[in-house]
């Protein structure tokens, strides 16, 4: 099933045009990734699907139309965007977070039990979790968004150039973590990336966009072994 | 010997009640600061707010006969809802206008209010009576009003209520964020213009307080919170304008200083206007983020 479906997506900033006529399919349960140089729109994808942006065309998510719905509403229909610069709420703690990770729940219990098993994924945290936020290290900073917008219970995540200023090894840590919880939990991503190696292992498709199009898709390794993606983003 | 002793006395007495007015300028400096958090925007109009639930409870008690404490806790649920109102009529329609506009449409808010309470009331001045008795009593050899003592409780209960309600509640900790990082927020699904909104009225509320605290001691007036508002601003910008705690530390601070300038200066009482202003100079010159303020620190 198709979770999430867009069908000529077209957004401008005023007088800019950043994105002319997206279409892109996320399967539920799968890794997709948005590959892409500075300023091919994939963050903008990203803010149109989250109401962030205005655009015009269809935004389909889990059989609503949430084209041009407000950011909060789109939230509460189970989409979680960890956005460009990880979103942290930097002078809350660590705890308080994931408590508003988790803010629009009203199954307190299950909230507590979520907690437990974020945790679980991030074993650093109970430890650390009465530190603002803004002393975290950039790479606890990401995981710690990532643990943030499993708290909401999402269907969805949106997740904004995950590796950004983060060391290799770190990265890797992350991408397996979000490997995991896909694997896990069937949890569906639509990854933002601009190491197209590394999003090419993560995701099971992708998208390549060049100035506010799609210029090519498909499974991963077919993409990984075109010349053009190779030439343009693998370097070799 | 008897002349050094009642030196002291004096100069204690006139802390105690600078730390009583100070607790006053706190309760309106920390609704300043809970509206400059949410918003960028000093809000003109503060004072005159609290101004107008202060006439609210006035009528409650003079015309409908409620007694002190009944009408003090109706006033401050009428002031969140005015507040509120405030925020959803006046505020709302200039969502992202510049900060320059948020400005102007607070003046406005100020002359209309204050206009309206005038218009309402009338300009005489009305005594509002205290609900604490005039005397005074004796605490550790100094003598000490009942009055600045009462005033000094009620405003650690309102701060204490205040304090916890941002600390320990889910929806407390939701305008914390909203009104720090509001796209943030937006995407972890919290209707920050709502909690704008529920700002104004606590905001309001808090207000509220400060009015219904000063006006037995000034009497009741359209124009009675003005030198209040002055002596806020001093407060908030001392304590750093981002700061809660700091606002109501510097509403302390300006609340002593100036009760010692009325009072041992010469033609003092006269001072205490020029001398909040000086302090707002004096901190925005030499420590613009006030004492508990963070210095701005942003990425370009």
């Amino acid at each position: 099933m198709v979770l999430l479906e867009l069908t000529q997506v077209v957004a401008t900033y005023g007088p800019v045009r950043a994105l002319h006529g997206i279409d892109a399919q996320v399967p539920e349960g799968s890794i997709v990734a948005l590959l892409g140089a500075n300023g091919a729109g994939k963050t903008t994808t990203l803010r149109a699907i989250s109401g962030m942006v205005k655009a015009t065309g269809r935004i389909r998510f889990d059989g609503h139309e949430v084209l041009n719905r407000r950011p909060e509403d789109v939230a509460r229909l189970g989409v979680a965007h960890v956005p460009e610069g990880r979103g942290t709420l930097a002078q809350l703690t660590v705890w308080e977070n994931l408590q508003m990770g988790a803010y629009i729940r009203r199954d307190r219990n299950r909230v507590k039990q979520d907690l437990d098993r974020v945790c679980g994924y991030f074993p650093w945290i109970p430890q650390r979790r009465r530190q603002p936020a803004a002393l975290l290290s950039g790479g606890e900073q990401q995981m710690l968004a990532i643990a943030r917008a499993l708290m909401l219970r999402p269907r969805l995540l949106l997740l904004d150039e995950p590796s950004l200023g983060l060391a290799p090894i770190v990265v890797r840590e992350i991408f397996d973590l979000i490997q995991a919880i896909n694997r896990e939990e069937g949890l569906t991503v639509l990854v933002v990336e601009q190491n197209a190696s590394l999003a090419l292992q993560l995701a099971r498709r992708a998208y390549v966009l060049e100035v506010g199009r799609v210029v090519l898709e498909g499974e991963s390794d077919e993409l990984a072994r075109n010349e053009s993606v190779r030439k343009s983003y693998l370097g070799y | 010997m008897l002349l050094a002793a009642s030196v002291i006395q004096s100069f204690a007495q006139q802390v105690v009640s600078g730390v009583a007015s100070g607790a006053i300028y706190a309760s309106l400096a920390l609704a300043l600061v809970l509206i400059y958090r949410a918003m960028d925007v000093a809000n003109f109009a503060q004072g005159e707010m609290a101004m107008f639930a202060t006439f609210v409870a006035y009528t409650l008690i003079t015309q409908f006969h409620l007694p002190y404490l009944l009408a003090f806790v109706l006033t401050i649920l009428l002031a969140f809802a005015g507040g509120v109102i405030v925020e959803r009529a006046f505020v709302r329609p200039f969502e992202g206008a510049p900060v320059l506009t948020l400005v102007i449409v607070t003046l406005a808010l100020f002359s209309i209010v204050n206009g309206l309470a005038g218009l309402i009331w009338g300009y005489v001045f009305k005594t509002f009576d205290s609900p604490f008795p005039a005397r005074s009593v004796q605490v550790g050899g100094v003598f000490v009003g009942i009055q600045d003592l009462g005033v000094i409780a009620v405003t650690l209960v309102v701060l204490a209520v205040v304090f916890s309600f941002f600390r320990y509640t889910r929806l407390g900790l939701a305008m914390r964020a909203a009104a720090l990082y509001p796209e943030s927020s937006r995407l972890l699904g919290v209707r920050t213009s709502r909690m704008l909104a529920l700002g104004w009225g606590l905001a309001a509320a808090v207000g509220a307080v400060s009015g219904m605290m000063v006006a037995p001691i000034v009497f009741l007036d359209p124009n009675m919170m003005q030198p209040v508002l002055l002596f806020a601003f001093a407060a908030a910008v001392l304590g750093g304008i981002e700061s809660p705690v700091g606002s109501v530390i510097g509403g302390v601070i300006v609340g002593v200083l100036l009760a010692l300038v009325g009072t041992y200066l010469p033609g003092g009482q006269n001072l205490r206007i020029p001398f909040g202003l000086i302090v707002i100079v004096a901190v925005l010159l030499f420590r613009p983020a006030g004492l508990f303020g963070r210095r701005e620190m942003k990425r370009v």
